[in-house]
């Protein structure tokens, strides 16, 4: 997840004139709605979003109410989805597992770009030994592959869905360090960021009011795609039972239980997977769009 | 090149003894008395007292990570409690296992990734462009624990092709091996071929665009020649980089697949090492992770420095 496989799914489009009175952001959102698949991805989130914070209303069983007489039964027009290994609802589990997902990813991502941005900014304005201190701290992180670093951590933390999106932030702190940074290098560079120390602004300001609002656009197309990431690294821990909880449905666990009754109830393992690949996919495209959008530089 | 390779270890080896103080420094995130916790289930004080003793848990915290990393840099990586064995030994036996299953994968990501990229650069904004980058996303979305399930689900129950689980070492049986190893290497090579073709698209447009290629078109030329020739041994350069840099997307993925098909790896040694609370293995596994990381880093910008000749005479 660098910046060259960013600028690689950039597909061209042709530039349209904008009507004079159009606003920045007005024109970011015109750009969005150009590309089809960035508005499914929006659609997708959306719905997904709608789905977990609604899950109580409009799931159809308890996802925690076993029933044994129908234990691992197909799906059907009792049971869309079907039913699990205890006879709960799939459908029902589906839903309420939106919300471990969604969680994950937004809580881990916070968590990382609240700390990322700051050392970011930091080591990018301040330079010299502090920039070298955190640059090093940031290789070190990022030398321990994503997902290892994140098992290790669960591990020692103990297994909780909590622990787990600490330990996802964590591991993704280090690519919003060097993101912010090399923003802050290419923005710094620029002539107005000149034009506000000679009217003597202190480093402070120029941080906060010049330089952050610039890199704004960047953090965020990346903090999109590290939802997906995370989603998928939460689902990851969930699945080695690292993340959330049994009986707390979760698409990863849902998985985990799955592998074991494959051959006697294969959409057990079904349907987790499609959920999770839809939001992944979601967020991957919403991010692709918004990229497109934010940034008009990048687009061939 | 000497002063070029200096400034490179002089990033390296900071970086290294950094993440050894982490990978340390998680120890401290066990809850309670630290020797009770590393000491696993068993609560045995004889075995509190042999890690009490062998982590100078008495000491202060900087004593004692020096007197860990020397044992690291001799080799002594602990002793994992629950095996009773050398976690180093541990690591010897798991590594070849999972270096196979990685240079499968990366082997079957190249021959997807690379061919699916240079066609779709070739081909920008046709029919076979949006159809290569679909895949490319649905490689990148996928989660490739799952597609591992979908794929038993497939090849083993319906069809009964190829075997769930149960690996066979390639001294017992070459075939065996490869029919054990094929889905996990599909599996584990699948997100890095959507990685590779996107960089490989990137890579070639860029080349594509540049002047001694419409030179040798204007020359005559055959189109394959100039895509073969002239743009993709220039593309070439940073794909290659890019190989050592996806190699820790390769363990991290290792962890996962070897867990669906039990591929006695690394990664399964790391799994079954947090169940067993061997926290020693843990911490041995990923200090070796980081470590080949890191060095197969400096490799890869050495490889960069010395096929580019523009970086040489600088």
């Amino acid at each position: 997840m660098n910046a060259g496989t960013a600028a690689a799914g950039a597909k061209p489009t042709t530039p349209r004139v904008e009507k004079p009175e159009a606003g920045p952001l007005r024109e970011v959102w015109l750009r969005f709605l150009e590309r089809p698949s960035a508005v499914v991805g929006l659609a997708f989130v959306v719905a997904l979003v709608a789905i977990a914070a609604l899950a109580d209303v409009i799931a159809p069983y308890d996802p925690f109410a076993t029933d044994w007489g129908a234990v691992r039964s197909p799906p059907s027009l009792e049971h869309p989805f079907g039913t699990d290994e205890v006879g709960r609802d799939l459908l029902a589990r589906i839903i309420h597992g939106a919300r471990a997902s969604l969680a994950a990813g937004l809580t881990s991502v916070a968590l990382a770009v609240v700390l990322g941005l700051p050392l970011g900014l930091l080591a990018g304005y301040a330079g010299g030994i502090v920039d070298g201190a955190i640059m090093r701290l940031t290789d070190a992180l990022l030398a321990i592959p994503f997902l290892i670093l994140a098992i290790a951590l669960a591990a020692f933390l103990g297994p909780s869905l909590t622990n787990a999106m600490v330990a996802i932030g964590l591991s993704a702190t280090s690519i919003f360090v060097r993101l912010s940074r090399a923003q802050v290098l290419a923005i710094k560079a620029e002539e107005f960021i000149e034009a506000a120390r000679a009217v003597g602004n202190p480093p402070w300001r120029i941080a906060l009011r010049h330089i952050l609002p610039n890199i704004v656009p960047a953090i965020l197309v990346q903090a999109t795609l590290t939802i997906a990431a995370a989603i998928i690294a939460e689902a990851s821990l969930s699945f080695l039972g690292l993340g959330q909880q049994p009986p707390a449905p979760s698409w990863g666990s849902m998985l985990n239980v799955a592998k074991n009754f494959l051959d006697q109830a294969p959409w057990m393992a079904i349907w987790p997977g499609v959920s999770i690949f839809v939001a992944v996919l979601s967020f991957n495209l919403l991010g692709d769009g918004l990229r497109d959008a934010l940034d008009p530089r990048q687009r061939r | 090149m000497l002063r070029f390779l200096a400034r490179r270890l002089a990033i390296a080896v900071p970086t290294l003894v950094i993440a050894s103080m982490i990978i340390f420094a998680l120890q401290q995130l066990l809850p309670g008395d630290t020797a009770t916790a590393l000491s696993g289930e068993e609560r045995d004080p004889e075995v509190i007292a042999f890690i009490r003793e062998k982590y100078h848990l008495d000491r202060p915290l900087p004593v004692r990570y020096v007197l860990w990393a020397k044992g690291v840099l001799q080799g002594d990586l602990g002793e994992s409690i629950r095996l009773q064995k050398p976690v180093l030994d541990l690591v010897a036996e798991k590594l070849p296992v999972t270096l196979q299953l990685a240079c499968m994968a990366m082997l079957i990501a190249l021959i997807i990734g690379v061919p699916m990229g240079v066609l779709s650069a070739v081909k920008q904004g046709q029919t076979a462009d949006y159809v290569a980058n679909g895949i490319a996303l649905w490689g990148l979305s996928i989660p490739n624990f799952w597609l591992g399930i979908m794929m038993i689900l497939f090849f083993s129950v319906y069809l009964g092709w190829l075997p769930a689980s149960g690996y066979v070492p390639p001294s017992e049986s070459l075939i065996e091996n490869l029919k054990a190893m094929i889905m996990p290497a599909f599996v584990l090579g699948n997100a890095i071929a959507a990685v590779m073709m996107r960089h490989t698209r990137a890579a070639m447009l860029q080349v594509l665009q540049s002047d001694y290629v419409r030179t040798a078109r204007a020359k005559g030329v055959a189109p394959l020649a100039v895509i073969l020739r002239h743009c993709l041994r220039n593309a070439a350069v940073p794909i290659i980089t890019l190989g050592a840099l996806e190699f820790g997307q390769l363990l991290s993925g290792a962890v996962l697949t070897e867990q669906i098909f039990s591929v006695p790896g690394f990664g399964k040694l790391m799994v079954d090492a947090v169940f067993n609370r061997d926290y020693a293995t843990v911490q041995g596994v990923v200090i070796c992770t980081a470590t080949t990381y890191i060095v197969l880093n400096l490799m890869a910008d050495v490889a960069y420095f010395l096929v580019n000749p523009k970086l040489r005479r600088a």
